[in-house]
């Protein structure tokens, strides 16, 4: 069996219910899942289907939301039909971000336990973690929370045992073959590795949530002071960071 | 000053609803609005609004307002409650104040709202809509990440929420008759998307056995207790995206229903999806409520779903003029004891 053969490019059609339709590829967390999934969602954005309210891509399906007043289901199915030819199978090149990450105990709180459990030392986790882009796979679960995958390997851990209560926003935290980034401080049971001083949702920006599925990201070690005059400069509404184009 | 409601005591729990916010959930941002789309549009008509406009949204405990304009129309409809105008005078006298009906208040009259009973909901709308600004396309309040409504929150005492007209239209009162809100007697659901991750017998219990509202249950998800549907292949999906209405079934077995301020994606199957026509009736439910289930196909669902759009759209053409004189005064109270659909309950304070 190779990777190949349990991502149909034909999707099953899953009602959600009679005003949500998901269009789903695959049940797994794949960098081919995921560019289908935003291929098709590109796809229909760009078909104005009426009726079709909004879509929501996830890691291995894509939700159509629409009004069942406008469109039946069988119609909408009979409209994404042909937008299923020839879908792209590798993520097409999105917004590039870096952003800034403290990598320090005080703020990376589960660095030490990632590092005893993976049976590397710290710095190798930061190491494997930065420097490299990771792909957005789906926002969701949150205002802003961005799922990322390409996580290493050697850095894959379910999640902890016991969730925390509290996990400020900003905070980058991996479980099982992904990254996270808290957007806004929320219950949580990821192994957090750092934080971002970048505001990932503020309602104050013309956009609000910064990421989107489908950009890239980079993670940029910085140190506890440079990260806390960051912090300052975000609080301050002084802080920007732009997108550039994806690397090849 | 311009014209405001000013919370004198907030209730439980008080929001600003609309329609809610749509084009948002793909960066992880909820719909939110009214649990009870049917009676937000019959308060907002009876007001003189457009049926989406923003009002209030009342849980368990009504508050106190006091009207800090000239005058203001308003209408109230949904769970049922007393509610009560308190106008001061040489004496402060009080009224009582029919569910669907509008009627007008006065500056420095006391909108006074009790405790719900029947229904989890009830709706306040003010003519004209209150002047707050939409935040992504909606007044909606969701709480959970302070966007929409008022700063984002709950009403408090203090507040003051502004509204958009200072003072009434000078109309007749409007009245509806009655407005159907009795829960159906089996919830109809589409099976899906995951009731593949099910066995036989957990979709004959979801669809024959009876379920009981929780009181663990909020704006986000109606948790439900009842027999525990067993699922055939573990409990954990890679996350999908989430349906309005849809049953999400977590390791323990008891389904929890997502209603308006539901998480965008989630990562249990969910055994199957109440249908749109049905999802009113569903967040009118309170605590302790009875649930039954019975599974429909889309195009039955659909064809429900029109007819109460058709129901809705006739709600307009159901409005009622309010027999006789329009504003209250006091002298009429004295030979009539029943003015404009308000009742001079409790007489002379």
């Amino acid at each position: 069996l190779t990777a190949a053969d349990h991502i149909p490019h034909r999707p099953r059609y899953l009602a959600a219910g009679d005003t949500a339709l998901v269009v789903e590829f695959g049940d797994a967390v794949d960098p081919e899942l995921s560019a289908l999934v935003l291929s098709l969602a590109r796809r229909i954005e760009q078909a104005a289907i009426v009726g079709v309210v909004e879509t929501v891509p996830t890691f291995r399906s894509l939700m159509v939301h629409y009004d069942p007043l406008q469109i039946a289901n069988a119609e909408l199915k009979r409209r994404i039909e042909p937008l299923l030819a020839n879908l792209e199978t590798s993520a097409s090149k999105g917004r590039h971000w870096r952003l800034p990450v403290c990598y320090d105990a005080s703020v990376g709180l589960d660095l030490a336990d990632v590092a005893q459990r993976t049976g590397l030392s710290v710095a190798q986790v930061v190491e494997r973690h930065s420097g490299t882009p990771f792909q957005v796979y789906m926002v969701g679960f949150l205002p802003g929370f961005a799922y990322l995958g390409g996580l290493p390997g050697e850095l894959e851990l379910p999640r902890r045992a016991n969730p925390r209560l509290k996990v400020e926003a900003g905070s980058i935290a991996i479980a099982m073959a992904m990254t996270v980034i808290y957007s806004i401080e929320s219950p949580g049971g990821w192994n957090i590795l750092g934080r971002t001083p970048v505001k990932l949702w503020d309602l104050n920006r013309p956009q609000a949530a910064l990421i989107g599925a489908g950009d890239q990201i980079t993670f940029v070690p910085v140190s506890l002071r440079e990260y806390e005059r960051l912090a300052l400069q975000a609080r301050a509404g002084e802080l920007s960071v732009t997108p550039g184009l994806a690397p090849a | 000053m311009s014209a405001a409601l000013r919370f004198l005591t907030p209730g439980l729990l008080t929001t600003l609803q609309d329609q809610g916010r749509f084009g948002y959930q793909h960066l992880g941002i909820p719909v939110s609005g009214a649990l009870d789309p049917v009676s937000l549009s019959a308060a907002n008509l009876l007001a003189g609004n457009a049926p989406a406009t923003a009002a209030l949204e009342i849980a368990y405990q009504g508050p106190t307002l006091a009207v800090e304009a000239d005058s203001v129309r308003i209408a109230c409809a949904g769970a049922s409650a007393a509610i009560e105008i308190l106008t001061a005078g040489e004496a402060v006298r009080t009224r009582r104040l029919a569910m669907l009906r509008s009627a007008r208040l006065e500056r420095g009259d006391v909108l006074r709202i009790g405790a719900l009973s029947g229904g989890s909901v009830l709706y306040v709308a003010a003519e004209g809509g209150f002047d707050v600004p939409p935040v992504l396309g909606s007044r909606s309040t969701f709480v959970r990440a302070g966007i929409g409504g008022v700063d984002g929150r709950a009403l408090k005492a203090g507040d003051r929420l502004p509204l958009c007209r200072s003072s009434a239209s000078e109309r007749g009162e409007l009245m509806l008759d009655e407005l159907e809100l009795a829960p159906p007697p089996r919830f109809r659901i589409i099976l899906g998307p995951q009731d593949d991750y099910f066995g036989a017998e957990a979709i004959a219990l979801l669809t024959q056995a009876s379920f009981r509202v929780t009181a663990a249950s909020d704006r986000m998800g109606m948790r439900l207790d009842g027999p525990r549907l067993k699922h055939s292949k573990g409990y954990n999906i890679v996350s999908d995206g989430i349906a309005p209405g849809t049953l999400q079934v977590p390791g323990n077995g008891l389904p929890i229903v997502l209603l308006a301020d539901r998480q965008t994606t989630g990562g249990y199957p969910k055994i199957a999806t109440v249908i749109s026509a049905d999802l009113p009736a569903l967040g009118r439910l309170t605590p302790g409520a009875e649930v039954r289930f019975s599974p429909i196909d889309i195009e039955a669902a659909e064809a429900l779903r029109r007819q109460l759009a058709a129901e809705m759209a006739a709600l307009a053409r159901r409005m009622l003029s309010v027999p006789g004189e329009v504003r209250i005064d006091p002298a009429a109270l004295e030979t009539s004891n029943l003015v404009s659909g308000m009742i001079d309950a409790l007489g002379e304070g």
